[in-house]
Parts: C-alpha cells; structure tokens; sequence
C-alpha cells in the first residue's frame, strides 16, 4: 500500500452570506498518495478552487469557513490547527500555483528577490545564499539565461516564462504537495505543452505529490493518476484515470467527455450537448444535483441524493444507476424501481 | 473578383506604432498583421487560429474596418471597404458584424436585454417600436432564448446566455458575415458545444458566412471548412480543415496541433514541444519568423523569408522545406 499523503474527509466548506450559508462543497473525500497526481475536474462553480483553498486553509480569508468534515495532512487534521500553525505547513510544505500567472507575482519585486522570499521565510537561510538558490530554481524550471532573469521583473517576462517562476517560486521550499489550480488556462498550447512537461518532470525528480484542478479532460488524461469529477459542489465520479477514460460512469462525465469536438472523426455534425445550465449553489436542484440536465433521470433521482456507489474497483460513481451490486451486476438506469412520491 | 468570394484580402498590413520619449517620437512599429493575401468565400466558415499575440483578432478588426489597414485592400462583396464614408459605411456595416469573447464584457449591464439585442434595428433599420419588439422576440426564440425574459438585465443570464444575446445582436440585420472573435473560448464546456450547435444551426438556416477566430484547435476544427494559421502577423498554413489537420505541412502547424492535450491516456504522446515563446511582433527574426523554434530549420530559413505559396488542392504553406516535402515535389 503507497502511503497516503492527504485525506480529504466528508469535507463540507462553503460561504456566510446575509441570505444564510452558501454551501460551495459537500462531503467532499480525496485522498493522494505520495508521488501521486490527482485531478480535479469539473466545471466553474463545481466547488474545485474552494477545495484547494480549504486543504491550505486560505479559505477562512476568502469570507468562507470550513463546515465540517476533516483535511488530513500525513496524519494531522488541518482543520484544528491555528492560522500561525498553518503558517509553517503553507508555502513550506504545501504550496500552490494559481491560473493566472502575471497576477500572482509582485510587479515591484525582480523575480529573483520573489523566490529569495520565500526561501528565507521557510528555510532560514541568509539573503545571499538564498538569491544564489533563486538562480538555482530558475535553472530547475527550465528558464534561459537565470542569471540575467532573476535580476528582471515579472513585465520583462512572457506569460509562459511568468508561470515557471511561480512553480519555481512554489519548489522553492521542496513541498511535499503542490496545488496547482489551473496552471496552464491562461497559456497557449504549445507553452501549455511546455509546462505540462516541466510538472511531470520535477514531479519525477522531487517526488512530490500534485492536486491539479483543471476543467480540461484532455490535460487530466495526460498528468492524472487519479481523477475526481465534481459537480455543484460534490465529486460525481472518482476513479484511476485509465478507468473514468475507458469506462465514464457518471452521465455527467460522459456528457463531458461526449460534448468536447475532437481532432479525429467527423466534423460539423451537432455537437452532443448537456442540456441546461450548472446551477447556482443556492438553488441547488432536490435529490441527485445533476438530475435535471440528465438524460436518464428517473423518479429517485428527483427525489434522494445518490451516495457514492462503486462500478468497479476503486472505480466510484454517485449516480443511482450502480446502485445494489455496483455495474458490473448489470444494473442499468432502466431497472432501477420507480419511486413513487 | 471572383464571384463566389465574399471577401477578398490582398496584402492587408497592420503596424500600430510604438512612441517613446519626451517628443512621442515614433520609435517601431509592431506589426500586428503583416502582409495577408487571403479570401472568404460565400458561405463557408474560415477558422483562424494561432497563439495569443499572433494578430488574429488585429485581422478580424481590420476586416470589419474597425482598424483602418496600414497598407492593402479588404474587398467585401466588390467594394474596398476602407475607401467608403458616410451612408455608404454604414450601409456595409449592417452588413458585418462580430461575436465577441467576453459574454460578461461585451454586454452593457445598464441595458434590459430587448435594448441589447433591439440596439441595431433602432440604428440601423426605420422600425416602429412595436416592430422592433416583435423582432427581438424573434431573435431571442431563434437563438434559444426564453423571449419572455427580454425585460430583464444581463446580470441575470448565465454565460452562455449572454453569449447567445450577443449573438442574437449580432445578427439582428441580418448580416451576410460574422467575425466569431473567440466566441466560445470563455465557455464552459458542456455550455460551449451548446453554443457551437447554435452557430452551426444559424449559418445552415441564414447562410451566414463567418470567420472563426479561436485557439481551440479542435472547436476551430470541428466548425470550419478552411483553416489559416496565423504565427507573428502572417499566414503560414492555409488548407481545407480536414487535410490541415490530418496532413500539416507547417512545422508550426504540426507542432500546434502535437500540444493539444487529448482526452486519452492510453494515446503515445508524440509531443513536439517547441522551445521558447512567441517572440515579439516588433522585432520579429529575420528570414522565416519561425525559424529561431523550427525543429527543422536550415541556414536558408535564418535569410530568406518564405512566401506562401499554393501547393495544389486548395492548400498554401510559407515554408522553404514543408512536411512531406517529397509529395509536393
């Protein structure tokens, strides 16, 4: 058995609002083993940022709270701990690269000096030896010329270059997770391709664990080991990656998966679509969140929320149509029983 | 001009000029869309597609004549669109209209939706107010729209109801051409193949003609008939969508087409990855502007700049020693 590195339990965090509490997530589990990618998939509004904003306890700052359920970091429920004890847990040993890589880097501070930072912060090391570590870092991610970079600011750097320094800025300290909350939306798919490579590879070298969130399957289906699909909120259907491609359990995920044109096959036919919009956190639908846009919603659906069944495996899926001995049983959506109201 | 060609470009150029210094002094120029020779025939989608910088939405700007062009001809329907004033102009710009990115952005939150969509008619069109409100509700059924919600504002329709406001502004007049600026980008997935479905629908039923400008390769792939890649302000591949993407002869082409992440984990990745970044339409390398990137780059390509050229079946590439070289001949 790999050891496990994070346990997301029953996580429940949402949003205090004058209209009453907004819950943003809902008995979400995870787990990642060390050396291991997970992705989150899912689209704006599933709950995915405020997860990765939950494990770093960052949320208590974005006007939310964690509700219930527990985060555990190698043992330790993060959930008890104070905010100064997080301070040595955040940056140090869980870091996190954000979508936007221009905005979350100090325009008034060189690279270099932004790396330094958070060297001398985390591993108590003096200014001159921790600028000489910056240098190193660049290298690391793969920047040109690292020298001359460190001493530039983030304007002097292109979109792509900006994105290595936040992840060199995020290795800096040698966590043993790293969040990566879509990296690569805002960057062209040739420099996409670029960083996608860069992940793997330092992920090979520093053995480190990686909680990707991304709404996009094609990337999960090249960096995951382990997907968990969530909508409105809660995880629909986690699995390894080669099962939720071989096998989309949840029709949510198949629609997903349907819905995206592909680069081989036929072109300009009708799009398979969901139909309907993702609805808002506060007018979540009764029963299973997914049942009015479902094809193959039936009475139950409407009326009880499907807990996670499994399908095969460690193969999970929260859709009544595996429910009694899971799908290799063979049931289908049709012989569910109706339920009267 | 050919008759089945709605719009004919011939060696378009954009500089926009770059000041500095205490007198403004002109001190470069970016040359945003340089030297562009293409045409769009009636009908059909032409998809555009290259990286972020790479004056894609420069061209779709010049094209409608809302950036006057540097140097070049932009014929639509016969006429050089830049060389027309006053009631001529707005004639033409009945005629072309754009579907912009940001369905947040580009939809003025103080305006009801019937306002948003009615804004045209009441420009362009001498229509009663009754009239106008008959053909927003039109408008709002044939885009997928519940018209009875035309007395609301924005802020109360998901993205990609906005989206499909924009696009019931857009083509309100009845435009025979629609500049798609990143239409779908900011979509949502399951939202996004809605929206294409519609766009698809709308040329089929109202002949509209468009030009797709996207990054997404496989949206700009499954919607067009004719794809251009763009790289640093010109056109280095142009072929029908199927061959482009089954064949490309541009190692630029195959390099952007190898990045694109496939929902397949069991897929061989046969990744080209290209070194380096865009560099800046300013001071773009001499000779071929892709050559400083190119796997496959010989001497000639750092001196001699390669012009586009046909190859036969439709299809032009700019590149001295093109992919599959040995079938071309």
């Amino acid at each position: 058995m790999a050891e496990k590195l994070l346990e997301i339990e029953n996580l429940t965090a949402g949003f205090l609002t004058m209209s009453g509490t907004v819950k943003a997530t809902e008995q979400v589990s995870i787990s990642i083993d060390k050396g291991q990618t997970v992705c989150l998939v899912g689209e704006s509004g599933s709950g995915k940022s405020v997860t990765s904003l939950a494990i770093m306890r960052l949320i208590d700052y974005s006007g939310g709270a964690i509700l219930d359920g527990s985060i555990k970091f190698r043992g330790e429920d993060l959930t008890k701990r104070s905010q100064a004890e997080m301070i040595q847990t955040r940056g140090n040993k869980i870091a996190m690269i954000f979508q936007d890589p221009m905005s979350s880097l100090n325009p008034v501070f060189t690279v270099g000096d932004q790396i330094a930072e958070s060297i001398m912060l985390h591993r108590k090391k003096g200014k001159k030896e921790a600028r000489k570590m910056a240098v190193d870092m660049l290298r690391l991610v793969g920047i040109p010329a690292p020298e001359i970079r460190a001493k530039q600011y983030p304007h002097e750097l292109s979109g792509g270059m900006c994105q290595r320094v936040v992840i060199a800025i995020a290795l800096a300290c040698e966590p043993d997770l790293l969040i990566a909350d879509e990296p690569t939306t805002a960057l062209d798919v040739t420099v996409q391709a670029q960083i996608l490579d860069l992940l793997r590879s330092l992920q090979k070298e520093l053995g480190m664990s990686i909680l990707m969130i991304t709404h996009d399957m094609g990337v999960a289906a090249e960096m995951a080991d382990r997907i968990a699909v969530m909508y409105a909120g809660i995880i629909v259907e986690e699995g390894s990656a080669s099962d939720i491609f071989a096998r989309p359990s949840h029709p949510y995920t198949e629609g997903l998966l349907k819905s995206v044109p592909g680069l081989e096959g036929a072109r300009g036919e009708e799009l398979f679509t969901i139909k309907g919009n993702i609805p808002g956190l506060s007018q979540l639908p009764e029963g299973c969140r997914f049942h009015p846009r479902c094809p193959h919603a039936k009475e139950i659906c409407r009326e009880k929320a499907p807990p996670a069944f499994t399908v095969k495996g460690d193969h999970h899926a929260a859709c009544w149509m595996y429910m009694g001995d899971g799908g290799e049983a063979g049931w289908t959506i049709e012989s569910i029983p109706e339920v009267s109201r | 001009m050919n008759t089945d060609n709605l719009l004919e470009l011939r060696g378009v150029k954009k500089y926009f000029p770059i000041r500095s210094g205490l007198l403004n002094r002109v001190v470069g120029q970016v040359k945003a869309v340089d030297d562009i020779t293409l045409s769009i025939r009636k009908g059909e989608t032409f998809g555009l597609v290259g990286e972020s910088g790479c004056g894609k939405s420069t061209l779709g700007r010049v094209v409608l004549n809302l950036h006057k062009a540097t140097e070049g001809e932009v014929n639509f329907n016969g006429t050089d669109v830049q060389k027309l004033t006053g009631q001529e102009l707005r004639r033409l710009r009945k005629e072309m209209q754009i579907i912009f990115q940001d369905p947040f952005g580009s939809l003025n939150p103080r305006f009801l939706v019937k306002d948003i969509i009615g804004e045209p008619l009441r420009l362009h069109e001498r229509m009663t107010e009754r009239e106008i409100d008959i053909r927003v509700v039109e408008l709002m059924e044939l885009v997928g729209l519940d018209a009875t919600r035309r007395n609301r504002y924005p802020n109360e329709f998901s993205g990609g109801q906005r989206q499909r406001i924009g696009i019931a502004r857009a083509i309100a007049l009845n435009p025979q051409f629609i500049v798609a600026d990143e239409a779908v980008s900011a979509l949502d997935v399951s939202v996004q193949s809605q929206v294409i479905n519609l766009l698809m629908k709308l040329q089929r039923e109202l002949g509209l003609t468009f030009l797709f400008i996207a990054h997404g390769l496989n949206v700009v792939r499954h919607i067009s008939d004719r794809v251009g890649v763009m790289y640093l302000g010109k056109i280095v591949e142009l072929a029908p969508t199927e061959e482009l993407f089954a064949r490309p002869l541009h190692p630029y082409t195959a390099a952007l087409l190898s990045a694109i992440p496939r929902p397949d984990p069991t897929r061989k990745r046969e990744r080209i990855v290209l070194q380096g970044d865009v560099p800046s339409p300013a001071n773009p390398p001499s000779g071929c502007r892709f050559h400083p990137r190119c796997p496959a780059a010989k001497a000639k390509c750092s001196v001699d700049e390669p012009k586009l050229r046909e190859l036969g079946d439709g299809r032009q590439v700019a590149c001295h020693f093109p992919l599959e070289a040995g079938s071309i001949g």
